[in-house]
């Protein structure tokens, strides 16, 4: 697929020029360019910086300021659990022990080398009612336990081999 | 009309424009106590320091306040006191308190804020991990762990000198200060003016320091160590030993350093006077052959490397003159080494500066000749300092003595230099006379000195009317290069200076938090003009010989060897490519467009693409690597692309195309 990464600088480029190459916009630019990239590659952000007449330092200040802006490479899977107060109470840390057991990850390492997973913890999602709350991707899932955790994340994998394989 | 006045501890103090509460209780005399508030840089309001109560409204910052008549203002009470305690308790417990070994220690305002305050013990524990120092620059070592947070450094750099090396990252206590990325200063578009290091109320970004490696030359056998003091020192070093900002000191400095050892004590004046020679001359044949105008001045090498960096299609402006440090250098190793009977490698050149960014410029390579620099060692004012404290020295008991000669003589032009305005002073001191043919009787040009950061003014000369500016703090210089390029302002010199005020006020000066020390050292060295005999640098009498016996004519072949240099366009970031096509092949042709931001302004952007588009319309997307990266330091000549090893300069699709062409045919034949 030699084409991607053509594809995906030209959006950025493409994202800027939409924005009036405005430094006021950068969160919205940083936004789009990491709805591309999937995280803020250093040397795009340096390139974005360019495009704004901004100092790449400022760039890196306000994209490593917000949790939503990702640093590293993100697993394909984002696992999104909820540690909030409510779930919290409900036990959310033995089930960031059980994913984070399962797939090899700490406190540091947050993606699997694969590049499949990557787990987090949020401060809420806002679904207190159904706590505790895991998000991967798009689904949430609520009142999950650790075996349930567990059998998600194997489901993903065996899915995800199966098409590997079917490849 | 009426006088408002708001009340500060039951006194009433007249508001005389002050910009905030906080200017007028330090004018009622009462200095409260602050991190995050330098009076030129923007308000931040962060440090909580600054607290006062004020009737009706509680607890609030002063720097933030407007001071509106009729406010009561309480600057002393319980409440004041406990906060800016807790305040700094909290900063302390998670500072690197090795205040024994830092190099801030006595001049340091946290630990002088500390004993004000009278904060004796520290209640929390850090919950900082240590970080890792960078020092990987000649200039500048820059300590994470002793940071505030106060951001003055990061205003320094952005709003001062409008280039932002540094700012903060992360969040929360995670939050730090730093370059781009995590990187090193020297990885970054740092140009070591180290502003960030005057400001810093700590020792979290200090001037590197040199002193061992002079200590270890004045011991070694066989070499005969000379060094030179640059203008702006003789004003600030005695604030190290309790003098006044701008006493001179001249006397017992030379006395100090002929006691540690130095064996002749010269003078960078000198080689101002000789800057003058140069410089004033390559104007006069600027402006006579048509050369590249306005002609900036080169002395600042902060200045030199953010032309370098951010106008390199400016170079041309930048007068070829090597600034009056490395002059003293080749002068010295190239010319006065043999007069001493010593070979080259046997005389060690140390320089003694108010800077921090004459350090980096001492290690650039064209100033080594023979692979021997021309200035081995460049120590800071404040490092001069710790070497008399460490030797013992009692500055104030020394006795005066004089420099050496020939290269200890010098005219007030060279002296003035270490102030805004004093290299074009100097500079029309000698092109009035050349240009006119008859004596200047009063040499002082009024309307090239004082404060703003950008000064204009006309002079006549040969009946013509020529337009010079005065430029200090490199925001300024900017606006007026944007000027200059739109064809707003025309000029024939510009004089730039990166430090505000100048040279008297640079990062290696001593720490001074008294606010008059810069008028101070300023009107210093203009009464050191005064007390002079001659203040012309073409009077100077050694520096007549020096011509006569040994360079040749001013601009002559001998001394544009000596005495000349050449710029490059230098890279601000360095760092990775990104990859915008890769191929499969394993020896696939490998394709750079450069988009940093000179080329990305001259349309490399759209080079990319047509390239790319061209590639992959050829179906060569499997034989080519295509990656846009940041600066081949061919700026002044962009757009630039690289195929395969070959640079393509002022590139364009066509040419690119059929670069990339040939270049695959020529891969398919081997």
């Amino acid at each position: 697929m030699p084409h991607v990464m053509l594809r995906k600088f030209e959006k950025v480029c493409a994202i800027v020029e939409k924005y009036d190459n405005d430094p006021a916009k950068l969160i919205p630019i940083l936004q789009e360019v990491q709805n591309e990239y999937r995280y803020l590659p250093e040397e795009v952000m340096t390139f974005v910086a360019t495009t704004l007449g901004l100092s790449p330092a400022k760039v890196f200040g306000v994209a490593s300021f917000y949790a939503h802006f990702a640093l590293e490479p993100k697993g394909k899977y984002v696992v999104r659990l909820c540690d909030g107060t409510a779930c919290h109470v409900k036990g959310s840390d033995g089930l960031l022990q059980a994913m984070r057991k399962k797939l090899g990850l700490d406190e540091k390492s947050v993606t699997t080398p694969d590049m499949l997973f990557t787990v987090e913890t949020v401060a809420c999602l806002g679904a207190c009612g159904l706590a505790p709350v895991v998000v991967i991707n798009e689904a949430v899932y609520g009142q999950i336990t650790p075996e349930k955790a567990v059998a998600l994340l194997d489901e993903i994998r065996k899915k995800e081999d199966g098409t590997h394989v079917s490849a | 009309m009426e006088q408002k006045f708001v009340t500060i501890d039951g006194r009433d103090i007249p508001i005389e424009g002050e910009k905030n509460l906080l200017e007028v209780i330090r004018k009622a005399g009462i200095d409260i106590p602050t991190f995050c508030y330098v009076s030129e840089l923007s308000v931040y309001g962060a440090c909580r320091m600054c607290t006062v109560e004020i009737e009706g409204r509680g607890l609030q910052t002063s720097c933030s306040t407007p001071p509106e008549p009729g406010l009561k203002v309480k600057t002393n009470t319980d409440a004041v006191r406990q906060i800016r305690r807790v305040a700094l308790e909290l900063i302390l417990a998670n500072h690197e308190r090795e205040c024994t070994t830092c190099g801030k220690s006595t001049s340091c305002k946290l630990q002088d804020l500390s004993r004000k305050m009278g904060v004796d013990k520290i209640r929390f524990r850090s919950i900082k991990k240590p970080m890792s120092v960078d020092d990987d620059n000649p200039s500048i070592v820059r300590n994470p762990n002793k940071c505030i947070l106060c951001g003055d450094c990061v205003r320094m750099c952005e709003e001062v000198q409008g280039i932002g090396a540094i700012d903060f990252a992360y969040r929360g206590h995670d939050t730090m200060v730093q370059p781009a990325f995590g990187k090193g200063l020297d990885h970054v578009q740092c140009v070591y003016c180290g502003q960030c290091t005057r400001v810093c109320p700590t020792g979290a970004l200090t001037p590197k320091s040199e002193i061992n490696d002079v200590w270890k030359s004045l011991q070694t056998a066989g070499k005969t160590v000379v060094v030179q003091i640059a203008p702006a020192v003789r004003v600030a070093l005695g604030e190290a030993f309790g003098y006044q900002a701008g006493e001179l000191t001249t006397g017992q400095i030379v006395a100090a350093l002929k006691m540690m050892g130095f064996r002749k004590v010269f003078d960078t004046c000198f080689s101002a006077d000789l800057t003058i020679l140069e410089e004033g001359n390559e104007f006069i044949h600027r402006l006579t052959e048509g050369l590249p105008l306005p002609m900036f001045t080169s002395c600042c090498p902060a200045w030199v490397k953010y032309v370098e960096q951010h106008y390199p299609e400016m170079i041309p402006n930048l007068s070829t003159c090597r600034s009056p440090q490395q002059m003293f250098g080749s002068v010295a190793k190239g010319v006065f080494a043999a007069e001493m009977g010593l070979k080259k490698e046997d005389m060690i050149v140390v320089s003694i500066m108010p800077c921090t960014a004459k350090k980096f410029e001492a290690k650039r390579p064209e100033f080594f000749t023979d692979g021997i620099a021309d200035v081995d060692h460049v120590i800071t004012t404040q490092e001069l300092a710790q070497m008399i404290n460490e030797f013992g020295i009692q500055f104030r008991n020394l006795k005066p003595e004089s420099l050496d000669m020939p290269m200890g003589f010098k005219t007030g032009a060279g002296v003035i230099f270490g102030n805004t305005g004093g290299v074009m002073e100097a500079a029309l001191r000698y092109v009035y006379e050349k240009v006119e043919g008859k004596t200047l009787e009063n040499p002082d040009f009024h309307e090239v000195r004082g404060e703003a950061g950008i000064r204009e003014c006309e002079v006549k000369l040969a009946g013509k009317t020529y337009t010079l500016a005065v430029i200090h703090s490199l925001a300024n210089a900017k606006e007026i290069i944007r000027k200059i390029k739109s064809g707003e302002k025309k000029y024939h010199f510009i004089e730039f200076m990166s430090c505000p005020a100048g040279c008297i006020n640079g990062a290696g000066q001593p720490v001074n938090f008294d606010p008059s020390y810069r008028k101070n050292r300023t009107k210093g060295l203009y009464e050191a003009d005064k007390m002079l005999q001659l203040h012309k640098s073409q009077d100077n009498p050694y520096l007549k010989e020096l011509y006569a016996t040994k360079l040749g004519e001013v601009g002559g072949e001998k001394a544009h060897h000596l005495l000349h240099t050449h710029y490059n366009a230098r890279r601000r970031m360095k760092g990775k490519s990104m990859v915008i096509l890769d191929g499969q092949q394993t020896d696939k042709l490998e394709i750079r467009v450069c988009v940093g931001t000179s080329c990305y302004l001259k349309g490399s952007q759209d080079l990319l693409h047509h390239l790319a588009r061209h590639v992959a319309a050829q179906g060569l997307q499997d034989q080519v690597q295509v990656k846009a990266t940041f600066c081949f330091e061919k700026c002044d000549k962009g757009p630039t692309i690289k195929v395969g090893g070959k640079t393509i300069t002022h590139c364009d699709v066509a040419k690119a195309t059929a670069a990339v062409d040939k270049a695959v045919e020529d891969l398919k034949k081997v």
